[in-house]
């Protein structure tokens, strides 16, 4: 098999050894379990170089051919970019979590929970059959939810989780929908080939549904406004958590999503309109919230919804230029967003808080984590010579056009990246600089395992910028071309050149600085405002939980009210209407039988059954009906007698003596109504769900009686009986013989009923009354 | 003679559906009780009708002589007399001690497992 296949399902191996190998090494087996991910990062680059010349591979497994669904897999530079990332952060990631919970009793079953969520999130980018999208897609909303309330014993942990599962798996169940819709458009369940389909797609009347449903799962994932509440709130979960998922994969996979579907859904107004407007929306929304927070992580949280929001406008914008933006972007918010969050979580581990405002001059103390964050801190701002600055370059240069939408989308854009600037400077200056501050923990630098992710990754972003054409021959110029669905020749380069894009990038300077000098100002104002705003989609979503409660309870005691007539009522009346209409629509109803002959015994002992059931309903007292149960009893035996079944007829004659003698036995120590007092028109209603029911029975036993009987199981008994099971008997023999096991069954039931009856009568009531009490 | 018997069994139904449907619990019983009657004569008469030669062989003989009654319905009916008989009494039983324990015949009275006034399920994570 496939090397690739096996290594892509190697995390989940790795999830199943770590609890067993964490416990037998402590947090050092996380040095051993990094060989998985890292193994992964080895192989996936030697694709590289075919992938830079244009090759595509696709591989795979048959998984349920019938239908369809598969488990194949396919690289190009979109998913290798994706891939690399994955699993190099996600090396990083696992060197981390050891670290960060060193000794926690659970941190093997953490690691196999990240581990998990590694091999989920691989397959999401990595898929290519639809189905597997959509499983690898589930599968990262369940493991993420597991993650995010890893710390189950708190609420706002728990909260979160669920959130996290409510949204984005919401979006997952409309992405199942989406890409069933592709299937059906374009026939094909296998992305590499409906990706040739874009002309089909997009002229097909079903494209807005596929697009909307698309959308929606990109959205939700990819936390844009308004689903971006869930992705703040996820950092409840422990640092290693927040790092690896709102760098580089789970918040990514929307975009991801968008990315790939870029060259079949893309190029249409909708599509340049919707995501641009969107993704507005949200950079500008999640800056402004960002600059409100003190606490590192909620800092960068929000950034992480602004930064999504500037990938989905950027896909949407809709030009080649664009989309290569997006992709250096996105490779530059991967290396320094990852590295921040793991700098924010070992300031924490460290001295104890994350607050912004309690935290200063740890510079001395952590010289390592000083470094990290300042490399990285300045990528996010988008100075020289960093990565971030130049995808900010690239975004100018790809945005900055004369017509009136894409300057109001420059303009805000501008604002954007002033304020992303100002958070990265914050989370890079605010706590290393100024006078020290007495903090929790006495801050000193953290161990190997804690500083290694943060100091690879920002290292990462400076090399990355300086060896800009190997970045672009390798990751960029792939990654673009898959994403535009045609060659990009990707020519970055981190020397300036005069012209408007520079311009922009002063004056996104210049706007920072000036708001990092005001910033203490404009949280107040921010906090100030969201308070008069009061509500939220956060607060929305408690109150859709609740709505959703309070509306199934309500169906709930509606259809089960505790009622017992009415659950009868509904099977009775559903009976009647089901067989009085299939008769009825299949033409089945029977044919009005000339009545034979009866003579007049016959006629008497069916006018004795009629007249016991009459006396049982109109019975004064209790007693009287329960002899009218005897009548009617008997007369079902005569009738047995008739049509020769002595058998019946004697067992029906001891049974329905035995039934009236106990029924009155234990029904006279009661006191109970001695007759029926519902008011007339229940009585009425009743009676008209009884009479439709049992006139179904007649209708239907009479179509029954008039079409050919088929003899052949009666015909076999009687041959049979005496010259295989020697018994003159045949009903006999059949009970004890030809079904002797079923039988054996019945008598049973007959004994647990026995059973049942003797633990009635023993076990006592919690109020014990005096039988028969006046 | 069918349509005088499946004119009987619809009779029978009614009459017990009647019975179940009316809250009290020993006219529930009662309903119960005819149920399975009414059950038995609809199987006795799908199986059609043969007048008064009961399905066994002659001593004589291998295999039966002539026309008999179906012994099918009558092997499935002999099992459904006892167990709807052993199911009567459990149910019996078991309304004297709901009786004995909640004070009512009524079944819309005995709310226990699913009380008129019970609380909305608790809201929190």
């Amino acid at each position: 098999m496939n090397q690739t296949i096996l290594l892509l399902l190697l995390p989940f191996l790795a999830a199943l050894i770590a609890p067993a190998l964490v416990r037998v090494l402590g947090e050092k087996a996380a040095w051993l379990l990094a060989l998985a991910p890292a193994t992964i990062f080895t192989h996936l680059t030697g694709y590289l170089a075919p992938v830079a010349a244009g090759e595509k591979f696709t591989m795979g497994l048959q998984w349920v051919p019938s239908l369809g669904a598969n488990l194949s897999f396919y690289i190009d530079g979109l998913s290798l970019t994706f891939g690399l990332l994955i699993s190099g952060i996600g090396t990083l990631i696992i060197l981390y979590a050891g670290g960060y919970l060193k000794g926690h009793p659970q941190q093997g079953r953490f690691i196999g929970f990240l581990f998990l969520f590694m091999g989920s999130m691989l397959g999401v980018v990595m898929a290519d059959n639809l189905i597997a999208l959509f499983v690898y897609w589930e599968l990262t909303s369940i493991t993420s939810f597991l993650l995010i309330g890893f710390d189950h014993n708190r609420e706002a942990s728990r909260r979160a989780a669920v959130q996290a599962l409510v949204v984005t798996g919401g979006g997952g169940l409309a992405l199942l929908a989406g890409v069933i819709v592709l299937n059906l458009i374009t026939g094909n369940t296998e992305l590499s080939l409906v990706l040739n389909s874009g002309d089909v797609i997009r002229e097909s009347p079903f494209y807005l549904l596929a697009f909307w449903l698309i959308i929606a799962a990109a959205f939700t994932k990819s936390a844009q406004f308004p689903f971006h509440f869930w992705l703040p709130n996820a950092m409840e979960a422990p640092t290693p958590v927040s790092a690896y998922l709102h760098s580089a994969t789970m918040v990514k996979a929307g975009v991801y999503l968008l990315m790939r579907t870029n060259p079949v859904l893309g190029d249409t107004a909708i599509w340049q309109t919707v995501l641009p407007l969107f993704g507005t929306v949200t950079l500008v929304i999640g800056t402004l919230l960002a600059i409100r927070q003190t606490d590192l992580k909620l800092m960068l949280a929000y950034t992480t919804v602004a930064s999504l929001g500037l990938l989905v406008m950027l896909t949407g914008f809709g030009s080649e230029k664009a989309i290569e933006a997006a992709v250096y972007y996105l490779v530059a918010h991967a290396l320094f967003k990852g590295a921040l969050f793991m700098v924010a979580g070992l300031i924490d581990h460290e001295a104890g808080t994350r607050d912004v405002r309690k935290l200063g001059g740890l510079r001395k103390a952590m010289p390592i984590t000083f470094f990290a964050a300042a490399l990285a801190g300045l990528s996010m701002a988008g100075l020289p010579p960093f990565i971030g600055f130049m995808a900010k370059e690239e975004i100018y240069y790809a945005i900055a056009k004369p017509d009136a939408w894409s300057v109001a989308i420059t303009v805000f854009t501008i604002f954007g990246n002033a304020l992303m600037l100002v958070i990265g400077a914050a989370v890079a200056i605010l706590p290393f600089f100024g006078q020290k501050v007495e903090t929790p923990k006495h801050a000193h630098e953290g161990p190997i395992l804690l500083w290694l992710g943060p100091v690879v990754l920002s290292i990462c972003g400076v090399v990355s910028a300086i060896f800009a054409s190997a970045t672009n021959l390798l990751f960029i110029s792939p990654m673009a071309s898959a994403v535009a669905g045609d060659s990009v020749y990707a020519k970055a380069a981190i020397v300036f050149h005069l012209g408007v894009p520079l311009t922009l990038s002063v004056v996104t300077i210049a706007l920072g600085c000036l708001i990092f000098w005001k910033l203490e100002k404009a949280r107040f104002a921010m906090a100030y405002i969201l308070r008069k705003i009061g509500w939220g989609p956060d607060h929305g979503f408690d109150q859709f939980i609740a709505g959703t409660v309070g509306l199934s309870t309500k169906i709930t005691r509606i259809i089960q009210n505790g009622r017992m007539e009415a659950y009868m009522t509904t099977v009775f009346l559903v009976f009647g209407i089901a067989v009085w209409s299939s008769l009825y629509i299949f033409d089945e109803l029977p044919n009005w039988p000339r009545p034979s002959g009866l003579s007049f015994y016959e006629t008497g002992i069916f006018l004795l059954a009629f007249v016991g059931l009459l006396a049982i309903i109109y019975a004064e007292d209790r007693l009287t009906a329960i002899i009218s149960l005897g009548i009617q009893g008997f007369a079902v035996a005569l009738i047995f007698i008739l049509f020769g079944a002595p058998d019946l007829a004697f067992t029906q004659f001891m049974v329905e003596t035995l039934s009236v003698v106990i029924l009155a036995l234990v029904m006279t120590r009661l006191t109970l109504h001695k007759t029926d007092h519902r008011p007339f028109y229940e009585k009425s209603f009743d009676f008209a769900v009884a009479l439709t029911a049992g006139s179904a029975f007649t209708a239907l036993l009479l179509a029954v009686v008039q079409v050919a009987f088929n003899p052949a199981l009666s015909e076999f008994f009687a041959a049979y009986s005496r010259t295989i099971a020697h018994g003159r008997n045949i009903v006999n023999v059949i009970i004890v013989d030809f079904r002797g096991v079923d039988t054996l069954g019945e008598i049973a039931v007959v004994m647990i009923a026995g059973l049942g009856i003797i633990a009635l009568i023993r076990i006592k009531g919690r109020q014990p009354r005096v039988e028969g009490d006046q | 003679m069918e349509i005088a018997l499946a004119l009987l069994v619809g009779c029978f139904f009614t009459v017990s559906i009647y019975l179940l449907l009316s809250k009290y619990v020993i006219r529930i019983l009662l309903g119960v009780a005819i149920l399975g009657n009414a059950v038995n004569l609809l199987i006795f008469t799908a199986g059609r009708l043969t007048k008064e030669i009961p399905p066994i062989i002659p001593e004589a003989l291998q295999v039966p002589d002539g026309i008999i009654a179906n012994p099918l319905p009558q092997a499935l009916i002999l099992t459904a007399i006892v167990i709807s008989f052993s199911f009567f009494a459990f149910l019996l039983v078991l309304g004297y001690r709901a009786f004995q324990d909640l004070n009512t015949d009524d079944t819309d009275s005995m709310r226990f497992a699913e009380p008129v006034d019970e609380p909305n399920p608790p809201l929190g994570y």
